[in-house]
């Protein structure tokens, strides 16, 4: 695949991860953000290709591993009611809430629908006006402005049928809330390349700046992920904290302003709950009180639902990188890919579902 | 008879409810199987897990198999429900070494199915008899309610003949078999995706599904030592290569840049964010042979039409048994796990 192929080729990651040996005179533990590179980490084996004492801590940018228990029982609710068209993106069908999941009310009669766009779910509104279809917004930066775009087309088309569960999440408030653990073993970070697409990055400058860490900004190819590392590997060594931009190919620093517009249009930011992290000020996104019409919670009053995480699961700590999977008691006999208690072992890229798939190796 | 007896054998599985990945080809598939079918029917023939179960009658061996077939739409590039219901009965003999030769053919037909899409199918149906060689000699046909079917849902079972001297079956595995595939991978998946999805693609892609059969006759004839067969239908390669792998109770290792996928599938999945190894595939089989008949069945398979675009992509180990490995492009490895249920497109 051209424009692809290019960012996987073998010669030049070889070459990376020599320059990364000859670079790296002490351990390092480097966290990436996204889900999605923590995929390719995942996919192209890269840990293998890196010296033995940089170790990289998978972050908690997987937008499904982070939905708190709480969100997922207020769906399972909404989705269950007999009315509702229930669409969501396909990965949160397996999120376990309290007792089920997405997969169990579906077999339970309930109509619930993957979809690959929340504009599909807007026209499926405009399709089936006796139906009121739901859509499950989920995920970081990058997705918020299609889901925004999505309630401000319903708005032009004065659709009433149409509305929206929200669980948007952000970027900087997390890393935050990491760094403010004293005990945090992160020494710096790889941006998501996507969510910086959209925000830019002047928002990381006072991050880099207050813990003394230094942020790059990178891509999703193994190319792009090695040479991130570099980046923050060159910079620890010299004591350096700065913020980079790796993936220059998608990232200016103003971001896409449009889609910022839009964002700010129809979303504003609250506090959010994180699945293992606990609630963090200012690290989400709800729907703007103008756009209140659009809000699942209010329009099935499903607001005071509320559940509390699994007390055993111990997956705050594993995402800070201060305790490893098999320091849980749960791990492997309570807690499983097949029935997950918490974020790091529901997505399969997680740190705790990589542990188990190992263990069993 | 003790209490104990009389209480149900049948453990309670986490699920109070079936759920679809319990068809999906992957973990909880197999839990299903483990749980419920395997202790209320144990016996020999199906403890051996095959795709077709090989039975003694008389002096001769037969094979015999059954499938059913529920595919939205019924119609898609490259085949249609018909052409897979024959198709994917005869492969599932092929596994097992066999000569397809008769086929029975349950129709359950949704009230409402167009008659002429009845038509269309059941002469795809007889064309894929014709060229399998098979005969579709018994069937049976229900009408459920509108609304209560897919249109319609297709069983067919069938049997063949074992020659003498051949055993294919997994537990037949040994550590330094090399592990082959027919083709490349994906097709089929991708192909109904892109009907059921209206997902349009530059370089439209068609299903593979086709016989296996002519193309495991060829590798027998050919005199090549296969150990064991598996058609890579739902789940893909990465779920057949599970099944094996945990059933003969070896390790599996597989190169990645080996691993053949035609770059229309590829740029599919990269949209989707699928991985073909997961993709199901109707015409692609994956052969576990003895080391040193390894590019003889490459060639071989690469001089039938169904197998031209065979070629090597792992071996067997001792080591992790149960466990497939794949050896990344870059060089890395990671597991290649057998998955929940089918795959689904991810948010990021």
């Amino acid at each position: 695949m051209r424009f692809v192929d290019e960012y996987r080729d073998q010669a030049s990651a070889a070459a990376y991860a020599g320059a990364i040996k000859d670079l790296v005179t002490r351990p390092w533990a480097v966290m990436e953000i996204c889900g999605g590179q923590t995929h390719a980490i995942v996919r192209y084996g890269l840990q293998d290709l890196l010296p033995e004492g940089v170790e990289l801590i998978h972050g908690p940018g997987c937008p499904v591993c982070v939905t708190p228990v709480e969100i997922l029982d207020r769906a399972l609710a909404v989705a269950a009611r007999p009315e509702v068209t229930f669409c969501s993106f396909g990965d949160m069908l397996r999120v376990p809430g309290t007792r089920k999941d997405l997969f169990t009310v579906k077999s339970e009669g309930a109509d619930v629908r993957i979809v690959y766009s929340p504009m599909d779910a807007v026209e499926l509104a405009r399709q089936s006006p006796e139906r009121e279809v739901v859509f499950f917004a989920v995920g970081f930066e990058t997705t918020a402005p299609a889901n925004a775009m999505a309630v401000f087309r319903a708005h032009q088309l004065g659709l009433s049928n149409f509305s929206m569960l929200v669980s948007h999440v952000l970027v900087p408030p997390a890393i935050e809330a990491l760094l403010s653990d004293p005990e945090t073993r992160v020494n710096g970070f790889l941006a998501a390349g996507h969510v910086c697409t959209v925000m830019g990055t002047s928002e990381y400058g006072p991050l880099a700046e207050r813990f003394k860490v230094p942020i790059v900004v990178t891509g999703f190819e193994p190319l792009d992920i090695l040479q991130g590392l570099h980046m923050v590997l060159k910079q620890l060594e010299e004591g350096r904290h700065e913020v980079e931009n790796q993936y220059l190919r998608s990232v200016r620093s103003e971001g896409n302003p449009p889609a910022q517009r839009m964002v700010s249009e129809v979303f504003s930011v609250v506090p959010r709950q994180w699945r293992g992290l606990g609630e963090i000020p200012a690290s989400g996104l709800g729907l703007a009180p103008a756009y209140a019409a659009y809000d699942a919670v209010l329009k099935f009053d499903v607001g005071a639902i509320s559940a509390a995480e699994s007390p055993d699961c111990i997956s705050g700590e594993i995402l800070k990188g201060l305790k490893k999977p098999r320091d849980c008691a749960a791990f492997g006999t309570r807690c499983t890919p097949d029935a997950p208690l918490g974020a790091p072992m529901v997505s399969s890229e997680g740190a705790c579902a990589a542990y188990y798939r190992y263990r069993r190796a | 008879m003790s209490l104990d007896a009389m209480s149900c054998p049948l453990p309670l599985s986490e699920h109070a409810s079936v759920q679809l990945a319990h068809g999906g080809g992957g973990r909880l598939m197999r839990r299903l199987i483990e749980d419920i079918f395997l202790p209320a029917f144990s016996n020999p023939g199906l403890a051996e897990r095959h795709d077709a179960t090989v039975l003694p009658i008389g002096p001769e061996r037969i094979a015999f198999t059954t499938d059913s077939y529920v595919v939205s739409p019924l119609f898609f590039p490259g085949g249609d429900i018909g052409k897979l219901a024959v198709y994917g009965t005869v492969n599932d003999l092929a596994m097992a070494g066999a000569r397809p030769a008769y086929l029975s053919c349950g129709f359950i037909l949704e009230e409402g199915l167009p008659m002429t899409d009845l038509e269309r199918i059941v002469a795809s149906m007889r064309q894929a008899a014709a060229e399998t060689g098979v005969q579709l000699v018994t069937g049976d046909t229900k009408v459920v309610d509108r609304g209560k079917g897919d249109g319609i849902f297709i069983n067919t079972a069938g049997i063949g003949r074992v020659e003498p001297g051949v055993d294919i079956r997994p537990s037949r595995v040994r550590p330094g078999d090399a592990v082959l595939v027919s083709g490349d991978l994906g097709r089929h998946g991708v192909a109904i995706l892109s009907v059921r999805e209206g997902l349009s693609f530059e370089t439209p892609i068609a299903s593979d599904c086709g016989s296996l059969a002519g193309l495991v006759a060829t590798l027998l004839e050919a005199g090549v030592e296969i150990h064991c067969l598996r058609d890579l239908t739902r789940g893909g390669l990465a779920s057949a290569l599970n099944e094996v792998a945990m059933d003969a109770r070896v390790g599996i290792e597989v190169q990645q840049v080996q691993i053949p996928v035609h770059e229309a599938v590829a740029g599919a999945c990269e949209l989707l964010g699928l991985d073909p190894c997961y993709v199901a595939n109707e015409g692609r089989l994956v052969a576990f042979v003895a080391p040193h008949h390894a590019e003889l069945a490459v060639s071989v398979m690469r001089g039938h039409p169904q197998g031209e675009g065979a070629t090597a992509i792992g071996t067997v180990t001792a080591t992790d048994p149960g466990v497939v490995t794949n050896q990344t492009w870059l060089g890395g490895k990671r597991l290649m796990d057998l998955l929940s249920g089918e795959q689904l497109p991810r948010i990021c």
